[in-house]
């Protein structure tokens, strides 16, 4: 069963930005979906459709196979959303956006008000149960639209950018609630900028760029397609020059930093070798950037994490 | 954490319209709150400014025009001094408060819900019923400080007063909806619905126009509002209350179907 499907889904607004095009999509009941793209690449706008604050221009969409055109209501039912905007009233306070967004689903008081507790105390907010809204902190801001988008328990979620502006550690708290929530049998499609998020939590990938999905699958799998990666290697000794790595292309940032460029084929304990031949003391190691993170890159812009052309890109 | 993601299942069909009748109160309620919780802005200015008009036109230059149709001027304008306060208050409470939620972006809550556009429209628009009419009721209030109000059709008084409420609840909300900005929320108000107000016949029969003015007047839909109310306290009208009656509700009708229009294509709220 998919909780969610797009065929052929696309969007072109008044302004003449073809925002959508075409796009066809599957996510799996249960599944952590990372949904990822640049500014601009259509996202925003297929989730805006999905939740109906979008009109499609063409394609079909069903959110557990609920057909959005001919079963909006059921399928609104299934459905919760994070947006990437603080969208409440910022005059109510707290228990009443929650309360209010409970009844917009049908739930009565008394019902209402046990899950406003629950998902309050589950997101610590508890405590502010009855501040006016406009005083929460970003961060509460955020978990008070989840909270709001929870209050039906939908069957899935979907969270634009959730944790944009959060401090690490409410962030490290929000991914250890979605996990919880995802274990227990909800849905998530999560777009995210943090790319090492989207590589802790999800399990299959969508990245989306000028409005048509470039690649998707699992996230293992799509990440086993990365043909090389970078390591940033930090030594004892100020190096003299650019030590010779046979078969790696290597580069010295300063003289006690150097990066070398590793494929699929080749393997680390080479580089340790021909380093420890050279009298070369390796201090520690790290890659250089988020494996996804390099992934998206070269993907989308065509260029590494740092912004140097990749190989690919520059016609080699 | 307990969670019970994946048991609650889309409404069955049988809980549908339960589903809805919860969703459709916490609309009212909600806006119902909001005219409370601001009772300094919704409830007390319209009292003040009856209070000007029955003090100014009723107590003091009233004695010197006379009588109207058989009755003292303030008696002829009390009607339609409680009719102004109720097309004002339900207009204005409904254009703010959608206006409100689309510029505070919180107008996306319902519009993600299952909750259908019609009652949607419907919440929205009993709340500004809800205004018009609390409203209505203290400016009555302050009417009978002036003067004595006999009620000749109680029937003509309560659904006049009620169709206009929804008529003009109505327009306040297609005026919200096409609203880019708060100067668009005040133009219509300020420069077709105050004029068409003071034309209405709320201060004056439209008898007394010369007949090109009378005849003009005939194309004002207030007019027909406010003599179909004024016919409830003195049972007498400038117009056909059949007519009168019959223009309400083909605009309440064509109104109601025209905005559920505008939210299915989401007019000034979607794209």
């Amino acid at each position: 069963m998919h909780a969610l499907s797009l065929r052929q889904l696309s969007k072109t607004y008044k302004t003449g930005v073809h925002a959508l095009k075409g796009i066809d999509l599957d996510v799996d009941a249960g599944d952590f979906f990372a949904l990822l793209g640049p500014n601009g690449a259509g996202k925003t706008t297929a989730i805006g459709i999905v939740s109906s604050l979008v009109t499609k221009s063409a394609g079909k969409a069903y959110v557990f196979g609920r057909d959005i055109d001919t079963e909006l209501e059921a399928a609104k039912a299934c459905l919760g959303v994070v947006p990437q905007e603080i969208n409440f009233n910022q005059f109510e306070k707290v228990s009443t956006i929650l309360l209010n967004q409970a009844g917009f689903y049908g739930i009565r008081r008394g019902i209402a008000r046990e899950r406003v507790e629950r998902w309050l105390k589950n997101l610590s907010l508890w405590d502010k149960r009855d501040a006016v809204s406009r005083t929460l902190s970003g961060g509460m801001k955020r978990r008070l639209m989840i909270a709001r988008a929870l209050i039906h328990e939908p069957r899935l979620l979907i969270l634009d950018e959730p944790t944009a502006g959060v401090d690490i550690e409410i962030r490290r708290s929000m991914w250890e609630f979605l996990r919880r929530l995802n274990a227990e049998g909800t849905t998530i499609i999560l777009t995210t900028h943090y790319l090492e998020e989207a590589e802790s939590l999800c399990r299959n990938i969508a990245i989306i760029d000028e409005g048509r999905i470039i690649e998707q699958g699992r996230m293992a799998t799509v990440l086993r397609t990365l043909q090389t990666e970078i390591f940033v290697i930090n030594t004892r000794e100020a190096m003299d020059g650019t030590p010779q790595l046979p078969g790696y292309s290597v580069r010295v940032t300063d003289e006690h930093t150097l990066e070398v460029e590793v494929s699929k084929e080749q393997n680390l304990n080479d580089i340790f070798a021909a380093l420890t031949y050279r009298g070369i003391e390796v201090l520690s190691m790290r890659n250089k950037s988020n494996r996804l993170e390099e992934l998206f890159m070269r993907l989308v812009e065509g260029r590494d994490a740092d912004g140097t052309p990749t190989r690919a890109a520059a016609g080699e | 954490m307990t969670t019970e993601a994946g048991t609650v299942a889309p409404p069955a069909r049988a809980h549908e319209n339960e589903h809805r009748w919860v969703g459709f109160n916490t609309i009212v309620i909600r806006e119902f709150s909001r005219i409370i919780r601001i009772w300094g802005q919704t409830l007390v200015p319209p009292g003040i400014t009856a209070t000007l008009y029955f003090l100014i036109f009723g107590s003091l230059i009233g004695p010197r025009i006379g009588d109207m149709g058989g009755y003292s001027y303030m008696q002829y304008i009390a009607p339609g001094l409680i009719m102004m306060s109720v097309i004002t208050n339900s207009y204005g409470n409904v254009v703010s408060s959608f206006f409100g939620a689309k510029f505070g972006r919180h107008i996306e809550e319902l519009l993600v819900s299952p909750l259908p556009n019609w009652l949607i429209v419907l919440g929205y628009v009993v709340g500004g019923v809800m205004r018009g009419i609390l409203v209505g009721i203290v400016v009555t209030l302050i009417a009978l400080l002036f003067t004595r109000l006999h009620v000749e059709h109680w029937f003509a008084v309560i659904g006049a007063v009620l169709l206009t409420a929804f008529v003009f609840s109505l327009g306040g909300f297609v005026n919200a909806v096409f609203a880019r900005n708060f100067d668009q929320v005040s133009f219509i108000p300020t420069f077709i619905l105050t004029p068409l107000t003071y034309l209405g016949g709320v201060f004056y029969s439209v008898s007394m126009l010369p007949d090109w003015a009378e005849r003009l007047s005939h194309a004002n839909p207030i007019l027909y509002m406010v003599n179909a109310f004024r016919f409830g306290f003195l049972g007498h009208s400038d117009v056909s209350v059949a007519v009168a009656f019959t223009v309400m509700v083909a605009a309440l009708v064509a109104l109601f179907a025209f905005c559920v229009w505008l939210l299915d294509r989401g007019t000034g709220i979607r794209d």
